[in-house]
């Protein structure tokens, strides 16, 4: 850290800046926990987002090695909805705005 | 294979192969779990976990408006393996609700136990008095990996 006290640069966000945030998606992550087998979470992550095999395996690995996984984006609704689903099949999930 | 407990059918639905002790117990404990599930115990914790980390307030929100509906389906679900606990074949809703029950049944046992990712791994101790627990869980675990499976192997 400097401790050279200058003057604050005006800081400007760009044109329509609050806006871009509103508009910006919301994620819906798939954290890791101990008890979820990993087959069954491929299955849900299959049959909620119609992903493929393949596509499933790889964020629930993703899920497994990283700790979580980005596994839906959109709306505020959509990623709620999304979330609840979820939740009905028992995986740890939430939402924020990305 | 004579140790699967659940098979798919050529016709689309599902064998079960369960021995009557395994049934008896299967069916005590789906109503266990429906008793519990209208307490606010400690252990039902993953059953309705957060869905905002970050917003309090949007966290209940969100939870006023999905509880109840969670809660029903989950029950349901018991109530489906309570009703069908000593057929041979059963169809894909049927087993679907299996598989969630055996999810909340894990869910709540793995809350209870404290498992960690080795769980599957550790030798079971006779004189840990939590052992039959985790033999229970490590039981409902193999029983749900074949109900993925079997279900696994329906999908297009």
């Amino acid at each position: 850290m400097s401790q050279t006290i200058e003057a604050p640069a005006e800081v400007r966000l760009p044109e329509g800046g609050e806006q871009r945030r509103d508009d910006s998606p919301w994620i819906v992550i798939v954290w890791n926990d101990p008890i979820n087998l990993m087959s069954y979470v491929t299955l849900v992550l299959r049959r909620l987002f119609g992903y493929s095999e393949a596509e499933a395996t790889k964020l629930m690995l993703q899920v497994h090695n990283d700790g979580k996984a980005v596994v839906s984006s959109g709306t505020k609704e959509k990623a709620e909805l999304d979330v609840a689903r979820l939740h009905g099949h028992g995986l740890w999930a939430t939402l924020r705005q990305d | 294979m004579a140790y699967r407990r659940i098979e798919r059918e050529p016709d689309g639905r599902y064998r079960l192969q369960l021995p009557a002790g395994e049934r008896e117990v299967l069916r005590n404990l789906a109503a266990q779990l429906r008793e519990l599930l209208v307490t606010d115990d400690p252990s039902l914790a993953r059953l309705f976990p957060p869905a905002y980390t970050d917003d309090e307030e949007a966290d209940a929100e969100f939870g006023l408006l999905v509880r109840g509906e969670l809660l029903d389906g989950k029950l349901a679900a018991l109530r489906v393996v309570e009703a069908t606990v000593d057929e041979n074949l059963i169809d894909e809703a049927q087993l679907n609700a299996w598989l969630g029950a055996l999810e909340s049944l894990r869910l709540v046992l793995g809350t209870q136990l404290d498992v960690n990712e080795h769980t599957y791994a550790l030798e079971l101790d006779p004189s840990d008095p939590r052992t039959p627990a985790f033999a229970l869980y490590g039981y409902l675990s193999w029983l749900q990996e074949q109900a993925v499976d079997a279900l696994s192997a329906g999908l297009p």
